[in-house]
């Protein structure tokens, strides 16, 4: 038995005795199944996310099945979409996704590297902080807003000066070519470019301050400029995480709803021209998910679901390993 | 090395005028993480009531040693310790025991300051709130003796519900000691008190050192040959996860030149070698 | 070796210079654009009968949207109650006892996936969990996909801000033989608060903007809702379907309610960004 030791020396003036505490006032130690508990139920609630994570494709699995059984493999390549004679296909959707995603890339991805070549490199700190989070409101803005705008101002400014334009100058290529309504797939792949760009430049700007300056500072040394650095050094030694970021961008890319849905004018069919109208597997599922009523028309809209579920996932995975990489190696070398 | 015991065994029979008793007795500890192995058969024994130093060379397992006394350890999963370490008779290492109450009787007082992210009073009635249930003005009373006893009431009495981060850093390792004597602790294990400390508030730590130990058991680790020869009573001599050797202050700093000189590498890994190391008198 | 010639090369830096600062104007001219368009045409909508009145059919004034932003709010509160309590906890598994352990490894891993998730596919999912078992549309159907988008942000910023509180801290209350469950709710939160309470900020202002869950969840209601257990109005898809409708008096209100949200959402992210700022050590 513990004994409680009764401090019996004051020692010098600055204090004074207490008596030792009663064993009446001294709480039992209950910790070892406190403790056990504790660590029980926080291991419960960690287990939430990857649960909904797998049952969100086991149930989407499982209601597409009806339309899979339907119209087989066949389903992803089709370019039918009629709820009249309930035939559906994926084909005009997935092509919708992927060409818009491009396009969105195609613009996000210089823009990035060059936003944050800027705040990393050549602004001063004041500058680099205000311009930074600035761009990073760029994400808070919510993709409703994005559609609302895109509509109303940014689709007209493209039917008004920036696509005749392209058709005068491209106009010979099958891209640049109808007329210029305004909504399409390059109003969409422009919105979604901005939508996604501070998500990249985000970890870019990442990869950038994370290279040593060691390694920068040898090539400053040599005389280089501050752009044959970033284009020798700085981008080499980051490949991984800037390819990372753009897994990161593209992911969310795939995914975007709202500002898609209201101007890429939801029309089932592939065109070549960037002006045309289409539509994603986001958009399709935001335009007529909630007025689909026949069985099989529910389960094709879930089947486009499970084929954006499996690409996302994929990106994600991909992603993943590459910023880990990333952040561990440099991490240790750090 | 000492010829008899410098503390008597665990055993009430014994008087008072034989000599301090010996508050803590570790016998072959080994200690290890994962497979890497730290602490070679430490044997020890700590005098009731008296300042105990361990000084070494860094990375010698100074503070590993000390942290296994209130298995503070155990925090940290790959951590192992085997052995016995006996607290007034009783092996704190075996897992039946209580390891609130254990942690009650040994304070601990860490290298870097570190107070809670609450008020001074929190700071020092925290530890008061998980052992005893006490009335709102006991709490007040034994928080004011804690303070006086930690030579840091005057500084602070009038502005107890500031943070305790508002203080200054020797204030705040006082503010850490307050929070360890609260509590009515037999032993304080004190890991480097005053190595992130000015030495204005290090000579007023080492005072409130020689104050302390007449009320409580007191092992500290430092680095500092000088403060250990200014505080201690005896000293162990760690080398590379060994006991070197253990004696009074007095002897262990004249036999190895301490305040001389740094000692030489060499002779410590000879006398590691030559397995001459210090034996526990049997108890 | 061959030297190119010295002013080339300053061109080539400083047309990049160049590039990359009009770059940076363009993000920020793209937000201004954005912003001042929906102030624009935002501001005309806000009037006392904006904030006060029920909808009404369109080309009949005096409607208004108070409908609407109470059920967002009990929307956004409903999935914050469900989402923060699981988060925090799962987020001090990971921190606090998952050392190296190979389940929470894929537990992080999931919460980043489900992070990238599309939203509307949350949507779906909440859609084939709640509304189809119960028949019918509900603000819990909808509340349930906001708080799985919730989830992952708050796990993830609460196991970072943990793990930046140092040990010492930890182990200076277990000293004094505070069992682990205290150290970790008394002591290691109250070290983390600010950054805890931003990241919960910022998770819920995210959410609160969401559209595209709720559109076939909560759905959305013209009338004054009594309980989550009906389809609940919300401001998001009433921008959507008022956006969409072809009458002006509804796109007004759409874009009244659009300036609504963004201003809140901007405002609770700055908010959350400096107003909690740590101060370093």
């Amino acid at each position: 038995m513990m004994k409680t030791v009764h401090n019996a020396e004051p020692a010098g003036e600055t204090a004074s005795p207490l008596r030792a505490v009663p064993r009446s006032a001294r709480k039992t130690s209950a910790s070892a199944g406190g403790d056990a508990a504790f660590r029980w139920i926080t291991f419960v609630c960690s287990l939430f996310v990857p649960i909904v994570m797998l049952a969100i494709g086991a149930e989407l699995i499982r209601s597409s099945v009806p339309a899979i059984k339907q119209f087989g493999f066949g389903f992803l390549f089709s370019e039918d979409w009629n709820p009249v004679v309930q035939s559906f296909g994926a084909a005009s959707s997935i092509f919708g996704t992927l060409v818009s995603t491009l396009i969105a890339m195609a613009i996000a991805v210089p823009l990035s590297l060059a936003i944050s070549l800027f705040l990393v490199e050549l602004a001063p700190p004041r500058i680099s902080r205000t311009v930074g989070t600035m761009i990073e409101l760029l994400a808070a803005i919510p993709s409703i807003i994005y559609g609302m705008w895109g509509l109303f101002v940014f689709a007209p400014f493209m039917a008004n000066y920036v696509q005749p334009l392209l058709g005068k100058t491209l106009g010979f290529l099958p891209l640049f070519q109808g007329p210029p309504l305004g909504i399409g797939m390059l109003t969409a792949g422009i919105i979604l470019a901005f939508m996604v760009l501070p998500f990249i430049s985000a970890i870019t700007r990442d990869v950038f301050q994370l290279v040593p300056n060691v390694v920068k500072e040898s090539a400053f040394g040599m005389g280089a400029t501050t752009w044959e650095v970033t284009y020798k050094v700085t981008i080499p030694y980051g490949l991984v995480g800037i390819i990372g970021a753009v897994f990161l961008g593209l992911g969310r890319a795939l995914g975007e709803t709202m500002a898609v849905t209201f101007v890429i004018g939801n029309a089932h069919r592939l065109a070549a021209s960037l002006f045309s109208p289409g539509n994603t597997i986001a958009s399709t599922l935001a335009n007529e998910f909630s007025e689909a009523t026949e069985p099989l028309y529910i389960s094709s809209l879930v089947a486009l679901g499970l084929v954006l579920y499996l690409i996302t996932y994929l990106v994600q995975v991909v992603s993943q390993m590459l910023l880990r990489r990333m952040y561990r190696a440099w991490s240790v070398g750090l | 090395m000492m010829e008899q015991a410098h503390c008597r065994p665990n055993m009430p029979s014994y008087f008072e005028t034989m000599g301090p008793r010996c508050k803590i007795s570790v016998r072959n500890l080994n200690f290890f993480y994962g497979d890497q192995q730290a602490l070679f058969d430490n044997n020890l024994d700590i005098a009731e009531r008296r300042v105990t130093a361990i000084i070494g060379p860094s990375g010698c397992g100074k503070s590993t040693h000390l942290r296994i006394y209130n298995r503070i350890f155990e925090l940290y999963p790959d951590y192992r310790a085997t052995g016995e370490v006996f607290l007034d008779g009783q092996n704190v290492l075996d897992h039946s025991q209580d390891l609130m109450e254990l942690r009650r009787r040994l304070g601990m007082v860490f290298q870097r300051p570190i107070p809670f992210p609450l008020t001074i009073f929190e700071n020092v009635s925290f530890g008061l709130r998980q052992h005893y249930r006490l009335s709102r003005s006991a709490m007040a009373d034994r928080v004011e003796a804690a303070l006086k006893g930690a030579a840091l009431w005057k500084e602070v009495k009038d502005r107890l519900h500031r943070p305790g981060t508002s203080l200054s850093g020797g204030q705040q390792q006082r503010l850490c000691i307050a929070r360890a004597i609260v509590v009515e602790p037999e032993v304080l294990l004190m890991d480097e008190p005053c190595s992130a400390i000015d030495p204005v508030g290090t000579l007023k730590i080492e005072e409130l050192i020689t104050e302390l130990k007449s009320r409580y058991t007191i092992v500290i680790v430092t680095h500092n040959m000088q403060q250990a020869q200014r505080v201690s009573d005896f000293t162990a001599f760690f080398y590379r996860g060994h006991i070197v050797d253990f004696g009074t202050t007095e002897e262990i700093f004249s036999k190895y030149s301490l305040l001389e000189e740094v000692p030489g590498k060499l002779n410590l890994d000879k006398l590691l070698s030559s397995k001459r190391l210090y034996v526990a008198p049997l108890s | 070796m061959k030297r190119r010639p010295a002013r080339g090369r300053r061109v080539t830096n400083t047309l990049v210079t160049v590039w990359a600062a009009g770059s940076a104007v363009l993000g920020i001219a793209i937000l201004f654009w954005i912003i001042s368009v929906v102030v624009g045409r935002g501001v005309g909508a806000l009037n006392l009968t904006f904030f006060t009145h029920l909808p009404t059919p369109p080309g009949v004034l005096g409607g208004g949207l108070i409908n609407a932003m109470a059920g967002t709010l009990a929307l956004t509160l409903a999935a914050t109650l469900l989402a923060v309590p699981l988060g925090l906890m799962a987020g001090v598994y990971l921190a606090e006892f998952s050392e190296g352990s190979r389940a929470a490894d894929f537990s992080r891993f999931s919460a980043n996936v489900l992070m990238g998730m599309p939203s509307i596919i949350v949507g779906v999912f909440a859609y084939t969990l709640v509304v189809v078992p119960l028949g019918h549309f509900s603000g819990y159907a909808g509340a349930l996909a906001l708080a799985i988008l919730m989830l992952p942000v708050i796990t993830r910023t609460t196991e970072d801000m943990l793990r930046l509180v140092p040990n010492t801290l930890r182990e200076s209350a277990l000293a004094l033989g505070a069992p682990r469950w205290k150290v970790t709710l008394a002591i290691v939160f109250r070290a983390a608060k600010s950054g805890l309470i931003t990241g919960v900020l910022l998770a819920v202002a995210r959410v609160s903007g969401e559209t595209a869950p709720l559109l076939f969840t909560a759905l959305n209601s013209p009338y004054w809702f009594h309980s989550l257990g009906e389809p609940t109005p919300n401001l998001t898809v009433t921008i959507f379907n008022y956006a969409m409708s072809p009458y002006p008096d509804w796109q007004q209100q759409a874009w009244g309610a659009s300036l609504l949200i963004t201003t809140g959402i901007l405002a609770v992210t700055l908010m959350a960004r400096f107003a909690f700022r740590e101060k370093k050590p």
